[in-house]
């Protein structure tokens, strides 16, 4: 997972209490004294890092902000950066990334979910979460940021959800200050009708209170965005830096129209979009330790494949049962030959699957 | 749209940013065990002791449809898998662990006689749940679904003298894929006891009704030499090549690791703590490790070595469908009969039966399936063991006993054979054990 910093190593304790923790670890063997204290504090310093979500609110029919409580471990967060969320839904852990936009004084973080069509946990999320339930959490990370020194005038240009990051930065402005006035701010944003617009509220207060310059297009009645109305909506875009971020069209346009002005180092986008693996029938298998890909029909064990290629392959019993060939998918699909079940791993996932009656359903990558 | 970021930079995800090496894979000759059907057309011997092969009034189709129907039985409840069991195992997990160290606070002060009892008794439960309930089915994989790294086959380590991936090799790779198969499946007997008419009898076996109860204390020790093969490795030393004795060295050294952690714990640092109180606590700990020891060895011989539990012959598995596999677990494994409690503190091995059909099914379902599975088998007349434990486990020993004496052979009295066999030890031809072989692992 590159999205998740290493752990933060515990602070070395002093002497008597590093011997303490040693007998602990003898007394705790062959698991750790960790595993006791995840039963009694989970958010405790040097633990691994989890959240509680301590309340949960709507921002628009199908989009809510939760509210997390960090463990001790929290190392802060810039503005428009994203953390990865791991939540049990039926038993089965699930990890997803998404913006914070929370201020970074507060003690707590939230991040706002929109619920997707079909998605597990953008929908698992919005309707079905309740306040109470722990979560793994990652560290924040991404480099959608704004700089420490604020440029002088700042363009946003945002589609449905894409607003998250931004509403990061807005919420963390600093105050103006006589020697350091506010920037001069313009936000265009997109969604569909005005009730998929979320934070319609604070956008609008940001905009009474003169910060930004707000431009909020409903795309169902007015049309798609057209960016050769940037000249007419905020004329000064040019000398402006940008922060782009919404769907892959609205930020394959932006690429393309800011390096036609020959602006390209203006502009920061941060592409939002869902990661569709769709499950095809067999395909390649790429051996991630020795970089060797091998094309496997979707018949063909990926453990036998592997065999066939040369790679050295953990096996057992061949048949399912013993656990002996279990490796690590980072991405991809791949097919259950017993039952026709499909295990898809996203990108950041560390999946683990059974090499010996699964084959390739797609494209897999493994840790081998 | 969701609100997932794309990661731009997914290393080592990497064949769009490398270019990894293409290579062109030959096509294989499946495991025949990924099919249900198709299997060979087999006639059926009796046994070496006369004794009827058990499957030889099932047909190929009928052996088919047995393994679809157990396909389906555990699509059924690999499907229904949730919040549920998630809860159930981590309950589990959380009321062992709180039990166990509960009980080595209390034996702090072990001294107290009623602190002794007290803590021997929670110590003993809180080591039975810790290995059967928890770690087997853990070791099995049952709960690798949930994708908690922390509860997981690969990462889950148990308080056993064997460490766990030595443990899984011989266990989950060995004995459940040739369960039952003479001279494959080195859990008949363990290599220390005959269990059936058709092992072979040497003259060690005589000492077998000792040998069960010795080994049954120290259980743990007897699975630690047994998952490094010890006998055989030892005794065939000079055929080893440099690799396996480099390997068999590597795991040695794990095991004594492991054992030297588990033994500092139990009978040097807990002792120590407990100042006053460290012979009582020490003897506590002793106790409860050699009631874990009888209470799994007990649970585990009612799995397979109780009367009317089949073995087989090692070429009858020659391109075993999973259908034949799976009719082979059912004969070759008994239940233990009993209540709730029974069948937590036993792992739910007192389902050895469903266990061994579907060994990475979560313990916690094996009960909603065992009145499916018994008239499964009752349909195709097929003898489904169970009984409660205390009778089971008496059949067993009862089996130890006679089959510590050879088996009658037409024209020889049983003694007749063990003077036979004494005689060559005292001239000095004969051994009391033949040299053990390395099974094959292939």
């Amino acid at each position: 997972m590159t999205a998740a910093p290493p752990r933060p190593v515990p602070a070395r304790r002093p002497g008597i209490a590093d011997g303490m923790w040693k007998v602990a670890a003898a007394i705790a063997t062959p698991i750790l004294p960790d595993d006791y204290l995840d039963l009694i504090a989970p958010l405790r310093s040097g633990a691994d890092l989890r959240g509680r979500i301590v309340a949960k609110r709507r921002e628009s029919a199908d989009a809510a902000t939760l509210v997390i409580k960090p463990g001790r471990s929290w190392a802060g967060h810039l503005p428009g950066q994203y953390i990865r969320i791991g939540i049990d839904i039926d038993g089965v852990r699930h990890w997803r990334a998404y913006s914070l936009t929370s201020r970074t004084s507060d003690p707590t973080i939230s991040i706002t979910v929109k619920a997707i069509p079909d998605g597990l946990v953008s929908n698992h999320l919005v309707h079905h979460a309740t306040p109470g339930t722990l979560v793994m959490l990652d560290q924040a990370s991404g480099d959608f940021v704004l700089p420490s020194t604020l440029p002088e005038t700042i363009l946003f240009v945002t589609g449905g959800s894409g607003i998250t990051p931004v509403m990061g930065m807005l919420r963390n402005l600093p105050a103006p200050t006589p020697g350091r006035p506010a920037p001069d701010i313009h936000l265009i944003h997109s969604a569909p009708t005005p009730s998929d617009v979320i934070f319609a509220a604070d956008l609008a207060a940001l905009a009474a209170s003169g910060r930004v310059h707000l431009t909020v297009r409903h795309t169902d009645t007015d049309g798609m965005l057209d960016l050769a109305d940037l000249d007419a909506l905020v004329p000064d875009w040019r000398t402006r830096q940008a922060w782009v971020c919404g769907p892959t069209g609205l930020l394959d346009a932006a690429e393309l129209h800011w390096a036609a002005a020959d602006l390209t180092d203006r502009l920061h986008v941060e592409r939002f979009r869902p990661t569709i693996i769709e499950p095809g029938e067999g395909g390649e298998i790429t051996f991630l330790d020795s970089l060797i890909t091998v094309d496997a029909d979707g018949a063909t064990p990926i453990l036998d494949a592997g065999e066939d290629a040369g790679i050295l392959m953990k096996s057992g019993c061949r048949m399912g049962i013993c656990f002996g060939c279990v490796a690590v998918m980072r991405q991809g699909a791949v097919r259950d030959l017993r039952t026709g079940e499909i295990t898809v791993a996203e990108p950041g996932d560390e999946l683990s699957i059974q090499t010996c009656i699964n084959a390739v359903a797609g494209s897999c990558d493994l840790e081998l | 749209m969701t609100l997932a970021p794309e990661r731009i930079h997914i290393s080592p995800t990497a064949p769009h940013v490398t270019e990894p090496t293409h290579v062109e894979a030959t096509h294989h000759a499946l495991n025949t065990r990924l099919s249900v059907g198709g299997g060979l057309q087999r006639t059926h011997p009796p046994k070496k002791s006369g004794k009827p092969n058990p499957m030889a009034h099932l047909t190929n189709t009928e052996i088919e449809q047995i393994g679809l129907d157990l396909d389906a039985m555990r699509a059924e409840v690999m499907q229904s898998r949730g919040a549920r069991d998630a809860a159930y195992i981590r309950r589990v997990i959380a009321i062992q662990r709180g039990l166990e160290m509960g009980s080595r606070v209390v034996l702090l002060f072990s001294r107290n006689k009623a602190a002794w009892v007290v803590g021997t008794v929670g110590l003993s439960l809180a080591k039975i749940l810790e290995n059967m309930e928890i770690g087997h089915n853990v070791l099995h994989g049952q709960w690798d679904w949930m994708r908690d790294p922390k509860i997981h086959s690969t990462t889950w380590e148990w308080d056993m003298a064997s460490p766990a991936k030595q443990w899984q090799h011989s266990h989950n790779e060995l004995h459940h894929t040739y369960t039952n198969v003479l001279g494959r499946d080195n859990d008949l007997g363990y290599g220390l006891l005959r269990v059936d008419e058709d092992q072979k009898w040497e003259l060690f076996h005589l000492g077998q009704p000792l040998w069960h109860l010795v080994n049954a204390m120290f259980f743990e020790y007897g699975i630690a030499a047994y998952d490094l093969e010890l006998r055989g490795n030892l005794q065939n030393w000079d055929q080893l090549s440099d690799d396996d004795k480099a390997a068999f060295k590597a795991q040695a050294w794990a095991m004594a690791h492991k054992i030297r952690r588990q033994a500092t714990k139990d009978y040097v640092v807990h002792p120590l703590l407990s100042g006053p109180s460290l012979v009582p606590t020490l003897l506590a700990n002793f106790t409860a490790n050699v009631v874990r020891n009888v209470w799994s060895n007990t649970v585990i011989i009612c799995g397979h070595f109780p009367d009317g539990i089949d073995t087989f012959e090692t070429d009858s598995i020659d391109g075993e469908t999973r259908g034949e596999w799976y009719l082979r677990q059912m004969l070759g494994s008994g239940n233990i009969s009993g209540g709730t409690l029974t069948h937590v503190l036993s792992g739910n091995l007192s389902h050895q039966i469903e266990h061994h059909l579907f060994p990475d099914m979560p313990s916690n379902r094996y009960a909603e399936i065992a009145p499916k599975v018994r008239a499964l088998m009752e349909r195709h007349d097929l003898h489904y063991v169970t009984g409660p434990i205390l009778k089971q486990a008496y059949q067993v020993y009862k089996k130890v006993c006679v089959l510590s004496l050879p088996n009658k052979e037409p024209g020889r009295t049983r003694r007749s054979v063990v003077a036979a066999e004494l005689r060559k030890i005292v001239k000095g031809k004969g051994a009391a054990r033949t040299k053990r072989h390395l099974p094959s692992t292939v």
